[in-house]
C-alpha cells in the first residue's frame, strides 16, 4: 500500500507511517541521525537549516517526551516552532480537527506535527493541508508512530549493527499499540532475521501474523536467544474491557524480570518506548540494570527526529524548484 | 394517458418472459403485452430497441433522513435519486427521527411519497417503543396504518425475552421481522472487519461474531416463535450457512445482501477511506464469495441498496469517526447487472433479485410485468459503458466508494404508476 509520503522523486514529504517506505530511506534517516547526535555534544548545540521554517506541533492527545523532543529537535535546526495542546474532548471531533487545520494553514506553516488519538488522523490531515505543508506523525490512535520506531532502529543499529542477523522480541499490548505495529514494519523493511511478539491473545490483533511475525504467550520460549527485547507499556485501563485480570497477574506473566531476561542472550538489550511502569511490565532492577538502553532511547529521539524533519523540508526545496 | 414501450428486450423472471415485445400501458396499468390492442393510441411512445425492460426495481432497505434529517436528503430529493436508479418501490426502516412507532409517523411519510409521486415508499415500523427494546410498539395499529412489517432498525434487542415476545406479537399479527443482526457488545465501538486490515491500521475491529451469534440467538427464537423473519443486509460467510441450516429447518426466513457487500471487502477501505466505512463493516474476500456464492443458491434471494446518504462533512475525519454509509440507490441495477458480466449470476436471476424476490418478501404485487398490474417499469442500457461519477448522483448523498468504476446498464427511463417519472436524456431537467 503506498502512502503520499513520498515526493516524485522518492523524497520524504510527509513522514505518516513506515509501511511502504524502502530500507535505503530508513538507512539514510538513521545516518543523517548519526551526524545530528553530535551536535548534542557541542558548545553550541544549533545548525541553521532550517533557519526561517515554522513548525507547528499540534498534539491532541497528551505526551511530554515526544513533544519535548520534537520541539528541541525543531529548535536545534533553527526553526521557529509552537506548540499546541489542544482538547478533543469536544463532541464534534471531525469537525474541530478540519477547523483547525484551516486556521493553522492560513498562518503560512512549513511543517505540523501531528499527534491524535485516531488512527488515520494524520493521514487525513496530509491529505487536507496545502501541497507544501509537510506533516510529521507523532502517533495517530493504534496505527503508526514511526519516529519512535526509527529511533528504536537508531538505538538497535548503535548497539548491534547487522540488522539480518537480529532476533527481535516485543513484549505486551500490540493490540492498541501504534509503537509496536511500527516497530515490526521498521524491523522488516531493515531484514530483521526474525520477529517475535509475546502477549496473551487478549492483546494481540486477531491476524497477528499477517504482521510478519512469530506469535509467543510464554515469555521463557519467546525470549530464547533473541538479542533485543522491547516491552511495551500496559495502559492500566485495560483491565476494564476484560483483556487482564490484574496488573500482578500480568507481570507475573509478561513482566520483564532478571530471571526472565536471562533466557535472552546475555548481551541482549532491553529497551522501552516510556513512559515505563515499574512493577507491571518492567521490573525495576532491568529498566535501571546493565542491559537497559532505555535513557538512550530519548537522547536518540532527538538526532532522529532532526533528521526526519530536514528531510521532508529538505525535499520543499525540490517541490519549489520542480514547480518554478 | 396511454404509453406504448416498442421494441425493447422484455425481461421479468415472475413470469418468465425474455422477449422482444412491446408494452401498452392504460391509466397507470398494463393493459397488453405483444398483442396490439385495437383502439389504443398513445400519447407517448418510447423506443425501447436495444435496451432491457424490466419491472421496476423493489428496494427493501433505503434511508431517505425524513423524517429528522431533512439538511442531509429529504423523501423528495431520494425518490427522485431512487428513479434515477430504476427503482419503483422502497422500503424504509423505522429508526427516522420521530421513530415510526406511531400511524402518525407512518401516515407523514406516506405524504410526502405521495406529493413527490415517483415511487411507493413502504414503511417498515417499529418492533418497540423508540426502537429502545423495552416496550411493544402498537404493531396492529402500525398494520393498519400500512406498515409492510416490523423491525428493531439499527438497534438490536438485548434482552432475549423481550426479543421472544416481540415475535410472538409480530407473529400473532402476521407481521415479517426485519432484523439487522448484530451483538452489540461483540461490536463494541469497532468500524471495520476484524482481520487483517484491522490489525494494520489499528482500527478497533468488529469479529464476525458479532453478525453469527446475534444471527444464531435469532434464529433459535425465530423457531420458537414461529414469526416470518428477514435478515437484512448480511455480510459474513458463516451467517449464509446459518440461515441455509434454517431454511433447510423449513423456518420462514430469507435475506438480503447490500449491492456493495457483493462487490468489495476490507481491502477496500485501503489507506482510511471514509466512503468504504460502512455497517455492517466489509468483510473478508472469503467472505464476499460466500455471500456471492449464497446468493447463486437463492439463499440469499434479494440485493438491495441499503441506501444511506450522508453529506460530505459526515464523511471527512479521522476514519472511526466518520459517519458509516453508502449512497446505494443509483448503483444498485449497475452493481447487480456487474455480477451478470462477471458470471456470478445469469441476467434472470440478476433481475430477479431486484423485482420479483424483494416483493415475495414484502408480500406486495410490484415486481412483475404483466396485464393487470400497475405498471412499474424499469428500462435500461447494457450497451453503453460509463464512468461512476458519484458528484452526478441525483441523491443528495453523493457518499459513494465506487467513484471511477466502469458501469453499463444505466437507467434510460423509469416508469410509475403509469407514469414517465425518469428519462435519462431529461435528466438536467429534474430538479430536486
Amino acid at each position: 500500500m503506498s502512502h503520499n509520503q513520498l515526493t516524485e522523486s522518492g523524497r520524504l514529504h510527509h513522514f505518516l507511517s513506515i509501511e511502504g517506505l524502502k530500507r535505503p530511506l530508513l538507512t539514510e534517516i538513521m545516518d543523517r541521525a548519526e551526524q545530528f547526535s553530535s551536535i548534542s555534544h557541542q558548545q553550541v548545540k544549533k545548525v541553521p537549516l532550517l533557519r526561517g521554517k515554522t513548525i507547528v506541533n499540534l498534539f491532541f492527545e497528551n505526551s511530554t517526551r515526544t513533544r519535548t523532543t520534537f520541539e528541541l529537535a525543531a529548535k536545534r535546526l533553527s526553526a521557529d516552532v509552537m506548540s499546541l495542546n489542544i482538547n478533543t474532548s469536544s463532541a464534534s471531533k471531525g469537525e474541530s480537527l478540519r477547523d483547525t487545520l484551516h486556521n493553522l494553514e492560513a498562518m503560512h506553516c512549513d511543517m505540523f506535527v501531528v499527534r491524535h488519538n485516531q488512527s488515520g488522523a494524520a493521514e487525513f490531515i496530509a491529505q487536507h493541508v496545502a501541497p507544501h505543508v509537510s506533516v510529521i506523525n507523532a502517533g495517530d490512535g493504534c496505527h503508526a508512530h514511526p519516529t519512535q520506531a526509527m529511533l528504536d532502529m537508531f538505538t538497535i543499529r548503535r548497539h548491534k549493527q547487522h540488522f539480518p542477523n537480529l532476533r527481535v522480541a516485543i513484549i505486551g499490548d500490540i493490540l492498541h499499540s501504534r509503537v509496536a505495529r511500527s516497530q515490526i514494519q521498521a524491523l522488516a523493511t531493515l531484514g530483521v532475521g526474525e520477529i517475535r511478539v509475546i502477549a496473551p491473545k487478549t492483546l494481540l490483533p486477531t491476524d497477528t501474523k499477517t504482521l510478519g511475525v512469530h506469535v509467543y504467550h510464554d515469555m521463557e520460549a519467546g525470549l530464547k536467544d533473541v538479542d533485543v527485547v522491547i516491552t511495551l507499556r500496559l495502559q492500566l485501563e485495560r483491565m476494564q474491557g476484560a483483556l487482564l485480570p490484574s496488573a500482578r497477574e500480568y507481570f507475573q506473566c509478561y513482566g520483564l524480570t532478571e530471571r526472565k531476561l536471562s533466557f535472552a542472550k546475555p548481551d541482549a538489550i532491553v529497551m522501552h518506548p516510556g513512559p515505563i511502569n515499574r512493577g507491571v511490565e518492567i521490573a525495576s532492577a532491568v529498566a535501571d540494570g546493565p542491559q537497559s538502553v532505555i535513557l538512550e532511547q530519548v537522547t536518540h529521539g532527538i538526532a532522529v527526529r532532526m533528521a526526519i524533519m530536514s528531510m521532508a523540508l529538505g525535499s520543499q526545496a525540490e517541490l519549489h524548484e520542480a514547480t518554478a | 394517458m396511454n404509453l406504448h414501450i416498442k421494441n425493447g428486450r422484455v425481461i421479468d423472471p415472475a413470469n418468465q418472459l425474455d422477449a422482444q415485445h412491446d408494452i401498452f400501458i392504460r391509466d397507470g396499468k398494463i393493459i397488453s403485452i405483444s398483442t396490439y390492442l385495437d383502439g389504443f393510441i398513445a400519447d407517448q411512445t418510447i423506443d425501447a430497441s436495444g435496451l432491457i425492460v424490466c419491472p421496476g426495481l423493489v428496494d427493501l432497505n433505503a434511508r431517505l433522513r425524513e423524517p429528522g434529517q431533512e439538511h442531509t436528503a429529504t423523501i423528495e430529493s431520494e425518490t427522485c435519486a431512487a428513479v434515477a436508479g430504476g427503482i419503483t418501490s422502497l422500503c424504509i426502516p423505522p429508526d427516522t427521527d420521530p421513530v415510526i412507532d406511531t400511524p402518525a409517523v407512518v401516515e407523514l411519510i406516506e405524504d410526502r411519497a405521495k406529493k413527490s409521486g415517483r415511487a411507493m415508499v413502504y414503511t417498515i415500523g417499529a418492533l418497540t417503543q423508540k426502537l429502545q427494546g423495552e416496550l411493544l410498539t402498537e404493531m396492529a395499529a402500525l398494520k393498519k396504518a400500512g406498515c409492510i412489517g416490523v423491525s428493531n432498525g439499527l438497534s438490536p434487542i438485548k434482552n432475549s425475552l423481550i426479543l421472544r415476545r416481540a415475535m410472538e406479537y409480530a407473529a400473532t399479527l402476521d407481521l415479517t421481522l426485519f432484523i439487522n443482526a448484530v451483538d452489540p457488545w461483540l461490536q463494541g465501538n469497532g468500524c471495520v472487519h476484524e482481520g487483517a486490515i484491522s490489525a494494520r491500521l489499528g482500527l478497533t475491529g468488529i469479529p464476525e461474531t458479532a453478525e453469527t451469534v446475534a444471527v444464531a440467538r435469532d434464529l433459535l427464537l425465530i423457531e420458537l416463535t414461529g414469526v416470518r423473519a428477514h435478515f437484512h443486509n448480511i455480510s459474513c460467510g458463516k451467517t449464509v450457512q446459518l440461515i441455509k441450516d434454517a431454511q433447510n429447518k423449513g423456518l420462514a426466513v430469507t435475506a438480503d445482501v447490500s449491492a456493495h457487500h457483493l462487490h468489495l471487502s476490507e481491502h477496500d477501505i485501503g489507506n482510511y477511506d471514509t466512503l468504504s466505512h460502512v455497517m455492517p463493516p466489509l468483510r473478508s474476500i472469503r467472505d464476499r464469495e460466500q455471500l456471492q456464492q449464497g446468493l447463486r443458491e437463492g439463499i440469499i434471494c434479494a440485493i438491495s441498496s441499503h441506501h444511506q446518504p450522508l453529506d460530505n462533512d459526515a464523511k471527512l475525519g479521522p476514519f472511526a469517526e466518520t459517519m458509516p454509509g453508502i449512497s446505494g440507490l443509483e448503483t444498485l441495477l449497475a452493481l447487480t447487472m456487474k455480477l451478470v458480466d462477471d458470471e456470478e449470476i445469469t441476467l434472470n436471476h440478476a433481475i430477479a433479485s431486484l423485482t420479483s424476490h424483494p416483493a415475495d418478501i414484502l408480500g406486495i404485487k410490484a415486481g412483475q410485468l404483466k396485464v393487470g398490474v400497475q405498471a412499474d417499469i424499469c428500462i435500461f442500457n447494457p450497451n453503453i459503458y460509463d464512468e461512476c461519477q458519484p458528484s452526478t448522483f441525483v441523491s443528495a448523498g453523493k457518499n459513494s466508494p465506487f467513484s471511477g468504476w466502469l458501469f453499463n446498464n444505466k437507467v434510460s427511463h423509469t416508469i410509475f404508476n403509469g407514469k414517465l417519472v425518469f428519462e435519462q436524456d431529461k435528466i438536467d431537467r429534474i430538479t430536486v
